[in-house]
């Protein structure tokens, strides 16, 4: 048998091509940060699966304009699992069941007939602006706290005058991949941003340029994430499942060290 | 601030966590006595209130032994206390479908479990070292103490109960004072949780294995 008339055979097939899938939603409607929200069902037909999570919400959105209703709000940019702007929880999985953002979710993960429940990001310091559209702008600040390097402007300095084992470098990179979409806030039981913060933390203590500022920045990235009521990390591990970038746990255990140490040191928030 | 942020309070927790770790390996040690019979468990307990005698008088480094665990015991759960309300506040509004895909049993029981065992181990202190509440009374001896406890099926299972509550608390306990305390990495992961569980497993067997034999008459 050869591979040709392996595809041909399979291609006859499959079913999926003659038509798309029937789905009933239940989507959280919440008009504004003042009222309460509740869940409301919604049916959608003839979904290909080819399509993406969010263009599913966009054949809802437009069959919702159509009929004269408010449309469901949802947060999105780029569309490339890059910018960190969607995400909500599916079926009480952040991102939804395969480890990606919201945008790179396939409606080829579900089946015809499936009910889905999607509900905005859950924790107090990520309020709802609307359905599923969260203000998350803590995380801005946990950046302004300390995710940064102060280095004057200018010239682009000689990049061989810094040398960075490649160990090191690969971490930080790996760290680096976050995107603040807040998936590990959103599947965490405590709804803790550490697996964020750890994240900033690893990516710039790794590297030589972030070692001036080491101590002051994790000491307050934390103060920062306790300030906008985050919850605290009880090392359960649901957020690197729930990461688009499968950030590691390690990232945790790396900034626990790093803010016990500074402590010691005698680092202390600004204020 | 500095010294009240949440992974202050982790810290707190994880080593408060390991003194106690430390005096319960101590302790299902000591119980194991209870095999060699009521001569040799008796004198076991008079020893412990007169270690370091005559150095120190008295009951010294028994006294000294119940300070730390006490100490322990208030900033553990202080901490955990501190810890639950944060995380209450952080998500007042659960979600309406949760799936959970990594989290562990064990990791789960943590907080209810740890309120059960802190009840237990109160009434373990009224029942074994004061015997305010044993049937044998306040004047008797550890050894009578035990046997009588323990010939009680629902203070037995009341025992179990919590010492596998406990267990599971190690399991989880472990590798979270692990991480909390900056020593964990992604080479050591499964090490540590495999260490976690083993541990806990070995110290709930042990500490399960005297309140059995006394409801079996192994030990009477």
């Amino acid at each position: 048998m050869t591979l040709t008339q392996d595809g041909a055979h399979s291609s006859v097939d499959a079913p999926a091509q003659k038509r798309g899938m029937n789905l009933t939603l239940r989507i959280w409607r919440q008009k504004d940060p003042s009222v309460k929200g509740k869940m409301v069902t919604y049916k959608v037909t003839d979904i290909s699966p080819d399509m993406s999570f969010l263009e599913m919400l966009d054949v809802l959105n437009e069959q919702l304009i159509m009929q004269g209703d408010d449309p469901v709000a949802f947060d999105h940019d780029c569309r490339e699992g890059i910018c960190g702007m969607c995400g909500v929880m599916i079926n009480g999985e952040a991102h939804g069941p395969q480890q990606t953002t919201t945008c790179q979710l396939h409606m080829r993960s579900f089946k015809d007939g499936d009910k889905i429940d999607i509900e905005p990001w859950r924790a107090s310091p990520f309020p709802v602006i609307k359905d599923l559209a969260v203000d998350r702008r803590a995380f801005d600040r946990i950046i302004q706290a300390g995710g940064y390097i102060s280095v004057p402007t200018g010239t682009a300095p000689e990049a061989h005058a810094t040398p960075v084992p490649k160990k090191d470098s690969d971490a930080a990179f790996d760290a680096a991949t976050c995107i603040g979409c807040g998936a590990c806030v959103a599947a965490c039981p405590n709804a803790s941003s550490m697996l964020f913060t750890a994240a900033k933390v690893t990516h710039l203590g790794l590297l030589p340029q972030g070692q001036p500022e080491r101590d002051d920045r994790v000491v307050n990235m934390i103060a920062q994430q306790d300030l906008e009521g985050f919850g605290g990390c009880t090392n359960i591990g649901e957020c690197s499942h729930a990461c688009p970038k499968g950030i590691s746990m390690e990232t945790i255990s790396r900034l626990n060290h790093d803010l016990l140490g500074a402590l010691r040191a005698g680092a202390r928030p600004k204020s | 601030m500095a010294k009240t942020n949440s992974v202050f309070k982790k810290a707190v927790m994880a080593v408060s966590g390991i003194i106690m770790v430390l005096y319960l390996i101590a302790h299902v040690v000591g119980n194991l006595k209870a095999f060699s019979g009521r001569e040799a468990f008796n004198s076991y307990s008079g020893w412990i209130r007169t270690v370091g005698n005559p150095a120190v008088p008295g009951e010294t480094t028994l006294w000294i032994i119940r300070i730390v665990l006490l100490v322990a015991v208030v900033a553990h759960v202080w901490a955990a206390v501190s810890l639950w309300r944060q995380a209450k506040r952080a998500r007042p509004e659960g979600y309406v479908t949760k799936k959970s895909a990594a989290q562990s049993y064990a990791s789960r029981t943590m907080r209810w479990g740890g309120v059960i065992v802190l009840a237990f181990i109160i009434f373990h202190i009224l029942d074994l070292t004061l015997g305010t509440v044993n049937a044998e009374g306040f004047d008797s001896t550890p050894y009578d103490r035990l046997v009588a406890s323990f010939s009680n099926p629902v203070v037995t299972a009341f025992y179990a109960i919590s010492v596998i509550l406990l267990g599971m608390h190690l399991r989880h306990g472990i590798w979270s004072a692990t991480q909390t305390l900056g020593q964990s990495n992604r080479r050591r992961e499964t090490t540590v949780n495999l260490f976690a569980l083993g541990f806990a497993t070995v110290l709930t067997l042990g500490f399960l294995l005297v309140p059995f034999s006394v409801l079996f008459n192994i030990i009477d």
